[in-house]
């Protein structure tokens, strides 16, 4: 472990999961002929995208040590918000950022809860996720509705071929350089890492949490509408719970510390991909529905126990 | 050694007093500090020091009474705004993030930044963290290394670095030498001594151990119940002097 080369590569925190993502991809090309095929990889993007979109956003907020359980509904509900304004005439580009802009005011809601009146955002983000979900019933009356085709927004937000990939890779680059290039990113992790100690030094950690919980339900709305574009149809049992677990469960296996103060979004999104291959691998390799969480649940299990002891090695080659 | 005038005043507490609730933290609080001084601040655990210290660098608000930086009345609002004026803290957690290198630590909320797009210049920064602790003589493996890493020596000399660094003329220190050996509490001293030598910042020092105080601090205010209840030079009182007045309310049989 002395050796410069491999502390380097130990002390990236990317690295062993990708290395982990690595592994799984040449298993299931070895194991399935039609695993390395455009098609699939195609099939994969669509697992993992709107769980790597979601992701980019719940990783700020678990770095600066909170949790959003309302975004998955958010991803659910944003699209029915977005055909109501279609609906009553607006053209796409701006119903699109209209909804975009009551999701981010539904994050808003979330932090000014939390922070101000005090309550746990756990507590605070469950409740809000009922009451979401229980929108988009209201609003979709429980049944699936055809999305608006046939428009330039529609082939950038998620009916172009490779439109939803592109938009997960740019989004995990922009939040990337976000955390780890700007003032904002120091904020959100000296918020997580010493709540105190930030404030002391003067840092604002109300804001920096209620700004993180909108980027957090705004991006979680453009997953939903971006899949929903993509899929053709807007269904009020899409996104939910799984979405979310999905994209913590991503986020950590990534390297984020559920406990605050460190963590990655090109980490979550190669946790996000993780996932998708192995979702795609099992469905490929013909495992049943009924064993396959339990399968996937134990992957999810062993890829974050990869991921704690790689992080025990890295801390033990700096001493 | 000659009484400072009022001249060379740079900071003044009139008549401050602060309660949390029912909790009356401090109740009529009147302090001076001049240029260049080492204060020590001395009291029984709850007599209210580090609630002063808060009120001192704008952290909390005074329920009542005045504070005046260099002969002006002034209300501080806020750390930043504190800092401002050249009042700068070490907080006894020391307001540290393990998970940052140490070179962003030190330029906490202070972070350079390029123009017009506003990444960090963590370059410059790491070269100003280099500097910064040369200049003041600590030794830090590196400045890019995580602050949980390091011992808290050396986290307290990071955080008195960063507050000196940044142009301080005033420098708040609540307990620095708690829970630190021997050899450690001696580098901190050491390091405030080499800074009471420079002679352009003023220093308040919040300890338990009234040798330490009394060999590096000018003059010592005993704070008892919310209030001052001594302001002697060093040089005029002595420990076993300040060991009786802390403890005489707490002896049995009197």
């Amino acid at each position: 472990m002395n050796n410069p080369v491999t502390r380097t590569l130990l002390r990236t925190k990317e690295l062993s999961i990708l290395l982990v993502t690595i592994a799984v991809a040449i298993y299931f090309s070895v194991t399935s002929s039609a695993f390395n095929t455009s098609e699939n990889y195609h099939t994969i993007a669509q697992f993992f995208t709107p769980w790597a979109i979601v992701a980019a956003g719940e990783v700020m907020l678990l770095i600066c040590g909170e949790i959003d359980l309302s975004a998955g509904f958010v991803f659910t509900l944003a699209p029915f918000i977005f055909v109501i304004f279609v609906n009553n005439g607006a053209p796409l580009w701006l119903a699109l950022i209209a909804t975009l802009v009551l999701c981010a005011l539904v994050g808003v809601i979330n932090g000014i809860v939390h922070a101000w009146l005090g309550l746990p955002s756990f507590v605070t983000t469950l409740g809000m996720a009922f009451l979401l979900e229980g929108l988009s019933l209201i609003l979709s009356n429980g049944a699936p509705v055809s999305a608006p085709r046939g428009d330039w927004v529609v082939t950038v937000f998620g009916g172009g071929h490779w439109s939803e990939l592109i938009w997960a890779l740019v989004i995990v680059v922009i939040m990337q350089l976000v955390l780890s290039g700007t003032r904002f990113g120091v904020y959100t992790q000296a918020t997580g890492g010493n709540r105190l100690g930030a404030a002391e030094s003067g840092i604002n950690t109300n804001r920096v949490k209620i700004v993180n919980f909108a980027i957090t339900s705004t991006l979680a709305g453009l997953a939903g509408i971006i899949d929903g574009l993509r899929v053709g149809s807007f269904d009020p049992t899409n996104g939910g719970f799984n979405t979310m677990f999905f994209a913590v469960a991503a986020a950590v296996i990534g390297g984020t510390a559920l406990i605050g103060g460190s963590g990655t979004v090109v980490g979550a999104l190669l946790g996000a991909m993780l996932l998708g291959i192995v979702y795609d691998g099992f469905n490929l390799t013909g495992i049943s529905a009924n064993p396959f969480d339990v399968v996937l649940g134990a992957a999810i299990l062993v890829a974050m126990l990869l991921n704690v002891n790689l992080t025990k090695l890295r801390a033990r080659s700096r001493t | 050694m000659t009484e400072p005038d009022t001249a060379q005043e740079l900071i003044r507490v009139e008549h401050v007093s602060k309660r949390f609730g029912a909790v009356r933290a401090l109740r009529d609080i009147n302090l001076r500090v001049h240029a260049g001084e080492v204060l020590g601040l001395i009291g029984d655990n709850g007599a209210g020091k580090s609630t002063l210290i808060k009120i001192l660098t704008g952290f909390h608000q005074p329920d009542s009474g005045q504070l005046w930086v260099d002969n002006e009345p002034v209300t501080l609002k806020s750390v930043t705004h504190a800092r401002s004026l050249g009042i700068e803290t070490v907080f006894q957690d020391l307001a540290m993030v393990n998970d940052l290198p140490v070179y962003l630590n030190l330029h906490l909320n202070k972070e350079l930044v390029h123009r017009p797009f506003p990444f960090l210049r963590r370059r410059e920064m790491k070269k100003r963290a280099r500097e910064a602790l040369d200049s003041i003589g600590i030794s830090i493996p590196s400045v890019t290394a995580e602050v949980g890493q390091l011992s808290g020596g050396q986290r307290q000399a990071i955080a008195v670095a960063r507050s000196v660094h940044s142009n301080a003329r005033l420098l708040l220190l609540d307990e620095p030498l708690a829970a630190m050996g021997a050899k450690e509490g001696g580098q901190i001293l050491r390091l405030l001594d080499s800074l009471k030598r420079r002679g352009d910042i003023a220093i308040v020092l919040i300890a338990h151990n009234y040798s330490q105080i009394v060999d590096i601090c000018d003059r010592v205010n005993l704070l008892q119940h919310g209030e001052i209840t001594l302001d002697k030079r060093s040089a005029d009182t002595s420990v076993a002097e300040l060991l009786e007045l802390v403890h005489a309310e707490y002896r049995l049989n009197t």
